[in-house]
């Protein structure tokens, strides 16, 4: 048996940390800011599926993030509706938007990829500043969190940490196989080769339409977790910033590693929290730790790990 | 009447009022060795990625098998038997020639659109895989990311990954290219084996090569037929020598 979820032993051993650490930082690390890490943390990994695995570089994730925040903000807060259904709405129309999007920008590659998402998703946040249920400029505030399965109190930041940490966790074990899956195999291949893996037979379009819309879902639960956590969906969830912090995360933590984009979330999230006195001057240490991975670290923190222990991670 | 495989009629591609190939009608029968030859910018590669459908030509048609593909897409036609190579090595640089291989081989479970099951649904192709890379001669790199390899062993791990498809039909675009004298030998003998049982239509520079292998050849020049027939008829004939070495040598 290979263990834990048919990982590989050091694979196993890594998810083994992380579910202790997840289980006991609370103690000594703020509930509050443990929730951001890990919604972060869920963005970077959904977005690195498409990156790291299909080849895709997609500059409007910012779009996901913050029409499910929105849709699971106004849901909860408007309608009412339950935590649960409130999460899965905004799951539900980042996958509907990714399925749009992908449809349109599928079929080109590279930098015009990169482009027409970006586009779209400037669109959309034009619509997210006019449009009346957003709020415009005030975002949705005072998202109640409710009550999981309608019993536990959700305003109880060890119970929500609690419900996150599971969110997180699955999502990532849904990562973890879609990767290491037979659909995962073909990515690969069209990833390294895409004329070649037509040309034995396989429809790459389809394969990376559902690839986006994967991602796209994924990084809506995120953004729909995170309305709840801060009760907040807001302009900043939509801006294209949102996508270039996904970028980052992922390039510092280590693209096309399973694990490099939660490293990366942690260390980027921590350097706004435990840097912001700093003020605007965040995004220049930033913008120079970004310039130190490209230039030295180019596999990022978990890639060079990688490649020193020889393994993949 | 002879059995052909693939046949063209009149096949024409124009890029923006240059025509690159220019009714081209071949016929391929079934079981051969078909060369396509000819110089720089006869229209070989356009031809060749017209027949594979990753070019759409501006008049013509392919009949395989008897039907019609002329409107058929690349992944289409992959999934009928008909698989290409091409120029440059086409591998999977960061995979395992064993995951390369099984890459092929996954495509008898149909679509693999199953992102919820564990890969390890794949190890059923695992043996078969290796039974292929054995017999291109690559048993000791099994384990190998084809990116480590020598340029000659991509080509063959290439042609194992073409024949996990079982084709009915192989396309090589340039089998030699690029390769040394050893590599061309182990090529082509490997070539040899691989058309028992199965037609292979290849374009092909190395005239040695060739000459061993092929009983047919077309020879295109300027987008269109020069000559047809074996390799010693072709060899004689004026107007492909002249093509071959220019005016003054007819």
């Amino acid at each position: 048996m290979n263990g834990f979820f048919g990982m590989p032993r050091h694979h196993a051993l890594l998810t083994v940390g992380i579910l202790v650490f997840l289980v006991v930082a609370p103690t000594f690390i703020y509930p509050v800011f443990l929730m951001k890490v890990l919604c972060f943390a869920l963005f970077a990994c959904a977005f690195n599926l498409l990156l790291g695995y299909v080849g895709l570089l997609s500059f409007g994730h910012a779009m996901f993030f913050g029409g499910a925040a929105y849709i699971t903000a106004h849901s909860a807060k408007v309608w009412g509706w339950p935590f649960e259904l409130a999460i899965l709405a905004g799951m539900a129309t980042a996958a509907a938007l990714g399925l749009i999007v992908g449809i349109l920008a599928i079929r080109r590659q590279g930098i015009y990829f990169a482009m027409i998402t970006l586009a779209l998703a400037q669109m959309q946040y034009f619509l997210a500043l006019q449009a009346k249920f957003t709020g415009g400029e005030d975002g949705i505030q005072k998202v109640p969190r409710g009550y999981l399965f309608g019993v536990i109190d959700l305003n109880n930041d060890l119970s929500l940490y609690a419900v996150v940490a599971v969110i997180f966790v699955a999502a990532f074990l849904l990562i973890y196989r879609i990767v290491h899956s037979p659909f995962g195999q073909v990515l690969k291949a069209i990833r390294e080769n895409e004329p070649r893996a037509t040309s034995l037979g396989y429809k790459a379009d389809h394969y990376k339409l559902i690839a986006f819309v994967l991602s796209a879902t994924l990084v809506g639960l995120a953004g729909s977790v995170k309305s709840i956590v801060f009760q907040l969906a807001s302009l900043t969830d939509v801006h294209w910033t949102m996508s270039g912090e996904a970028v980052l995360m992922t390039l510092v933590g280590g693209l096309g590693t399973i694990f490099g984009p939660i490293a990366g979330a942690a260390v980027i999230i921590s350097m706004e929290n435990y840097l912001a006195q700093l003020g605007p001057w965040v995004t220049v240490v930033q913008g120079v730790i970004f310039v130190i991975c490209v230039l030295a670290f180019r596999r990022g923190i978990v890639g060079e790990l990688a490649r020193l222990l020889r393994k993949s991670l | 009447m002879a059995d052909f495989i693939l046949e063209t009629e009149g096949l024409t591609k124009e890029f923006r009022g240059f025509v690159a190939v220019n009714g081209v009608s071949l016929k391929i029968r079934r079981g051969a060795i078909h060369a396509l030859i000819g110089p720089n910018g006869a229209g070989k590669t356009t031809c060749f990625n017209l027949l594979t459908k990753f070019l759409d030509p501006t008049r013509g048609t392919i009949r395989y098998n008897g039907r019609d593909i002329s409107g058929a897409k690349p992944a289409d036609i992959a999934r009928m038997g008909l698989v290409r190579s091409f120029q440059i090595s086409a591998v999977f640089p960061h995979l395992s020639v064993l995951e390369n291989v099984r890459v092929a081989l996954q495509r008898r479970r149909g679509s693999s659109f199953d992102f919820w099951r564990s890969e390890r649904t794949l190890d059923a192709f695992n043996d078969r895989a290796r039974e292929l890379i054995d017999w291109v001669g690559l048993a000791d790199f099994v384990d190998t990311t084809a990116v480590e390899m020598p340029y000659g062993r991509k080509r063959a791990l290439e042609i194992a990954t073409t024949l996990a498809l079982e084709p009915e039909l192989m396309l090589l675009d340039e089998p030699t290219a690029g390769m040394g004298h050893e590599d061309v030998g182990r090529i082509a003998a490997l070539i040899k084996r691989v058309a028992a049982g199965r037609t292979v239509l290849m374009v092909e520079h190395n005239l040695s090569v060739v000459s061993d292998l092929s009983n047919a050849i077309t020879v295109l020049a300027r987008g269109e037929i020069l000559a047809e027939g074996d390799y010693a008829t072709v060899s004689k004939n004026p107007e492909v020598i002249q093509a071959y070495m220019g005016a003054g040598h007819g």
